[in-house]
């Protein structure tokens, strides 16, 4: 290659007035937001949430995802993202800083299987301590046969890929997928090399 | 998709920098077939950039200017063939001239600019060409080690137009004196320090106004070359 890619720097402790200021009420606007799906989207109505950890179990409260995902119908957003509209975004970004326990949420709809995929959210995930960011999976614990023929969950060790299936269930009235993020550990997450 | 070049990233734990001994993954990650790499990202495009979005200098103005040094930051944003990328969301920020971000928990005793938030957006042209206008940042410590001082950077994001061709990158002021002290800016291997640091340029510098500066970005873009 002619060019050497430019080197990835972590995103430190203070990124929320650059990436997340709508949702930590900075002073400037935002691309993407933990909401990713409005109620005026056609699907099942969901709540991702969860933690990130690190290597001594402590809750990260400066983490960032970034999430992206199709509709109930299989398509990934093509059209150009405006953040002031609403309907079906397929991209999100949420930071783990508004709360102490360092909870994160995401409202959206469950994604849709595709091409002999199981339902899955793509999520990259960034923050200080981080010098590269990393790819990860939020697969569906109610989706049990298309998780089993699943291509990239297959490419995963067997008794790893518990660690990319959030957890289903029903809080006051609301369907919701616990998954936590541990970035290191015994209960390690799977990162893929995207 | 090309693969990400670890030959020319950090590495994910340097020790240095100690909170990467515990905030990244310790088992390797799992390799992904090539053809499956391949996912669209969102299009981010003209309804996500307000006229002021690249100017730091008056984004966020209240009552008067931002206090600091003026400068003009040029960029194109290439793949590894060197051919320009375009329609690239390009996202910044930074701390002030003093060295404090605006950010809640930044705890560090300098003063906030009224007039500043330090934060911008910018999207690429057809020719992949970037520019924003802002503040040179200060230098800023942290409690990394003793008597740790972050040298002057800016924060850049930049969205590929595939999902895995995403970049958080800190562009550093050539000649800075806390380059040696630096763990994050010294985790990247020794030849390849340079492509974070922006070139100072008198053709780029606008007279009387601003300092210019230089920043090319090297995304991984597609082995593929386009039918022309
Ligand atoms: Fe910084």
């Amino acid at each position: 290659m002619k060019y050497k890619q430019t080197p990835s720097q972590t995103i430190g402790p203070f990124f929320a007035h650059g990436l997340t200021a709508e949702q930590y009420r900075y002073n400037y606007t935002s691309i993407a937001h933990p909401v990713v799906a409005d109620h005026s989207v056609p699907g099942e109505q969901i709540i991702v949430q969860g933690r990130v950890f690190d290597g001594a179990g402590n809750s990260c409260t400066d983490a960032m995802l970034e999430c992206w995902q199709c509709d109930a119908e299989g398509r990934y957003s093509d059209r150009q993202q405006d953040p002031k509209a609403g309907g079906f975004k397929g991209f999100g970004r949420v930071g783990t800083g508004m709360n102490e326990a360092g909870r994160y949420e995401i409202r959206t709809i469950k994604p849709a299987s595709i091409y002999g995929q199981a339902p899955h959210i793509n999520v990259t995930l960034f923050m200080r301590g981080m010098l590269n960011h990393q790819f990860t999976r939020i697969y569906f614990s109610d989706e049990e046969d298309l998780n089993a023929r699943d291509k990239m969950l297959n490419l995963v060790p067997e008794d790893r890929r518990q660690t990319l299936i959030a957890r289903r269930l029903e809080i006051a009235g609301a369907t919701v997928y616990e998954f936590n993020i541990y970035v290191q550990g015994e209960q390690e997450t799977v990162f893929f090399d995207l | 998709m090309n693969k990400r070049d670890w030959n020319n990233h950090p590495p994910l734990v340097y020790p240095d920098y100690k909170s990467t001994v515990v905030r990244n993954p310790a088992k390797p990650l799992i390799p992904v077939p090539e053809e499956m790499m391949d996912l669209r990202m969102p299009v981010y495009g003209d309804a996500v950039i307000d006229k002021l979005d690249h100017d730091l200098t008056k984004n966020s103005i209240v009552n008067g200017e931002p206090l600091g040094e003026r400068i003009v930051i040029h960029g194109k944003v290439i793949d590894e063939q060197g051919r320009g990328i375009p329609n690239v969301l390009v996202e910044i920020w930074q701390c002030n001239s003093t060295g404090r971000y605006i950010h809640k928990l930044d705890q560090h005793d300098a003063p906030l600019d009224p007039n500043f938030v330090g934060a911008g957006r910018a999207l690429t042209d057809d020719a992949g060409n970037y520019r924003f206008y802002t503040i040179k940042p200060g230098a800023y410590p942290w409690g990394n080690h003793p008597n740790a001082w972050r040298p002057a950077h800016i924060h850049f994001s930049l969205f590929g137009h595939q999902f895995a061709d995403r970049l958080i990158t800190q562009m550093y002021f050539p000649g800075d004196p806390l380059f040696a002290y630096d763990p994050i800016f010294n985790s990247v291997p020794a030849h390849a320090r340079d492509l974070l640091v922006a070139d100072f340029k008198i053709e780029l510098t606008e007279p009387g106004f601003a300092l210019g500066y230089e920043f090319n970005i090297v995304l991984r873009g597609s082995r593929q070359t386009p039918f022309e």
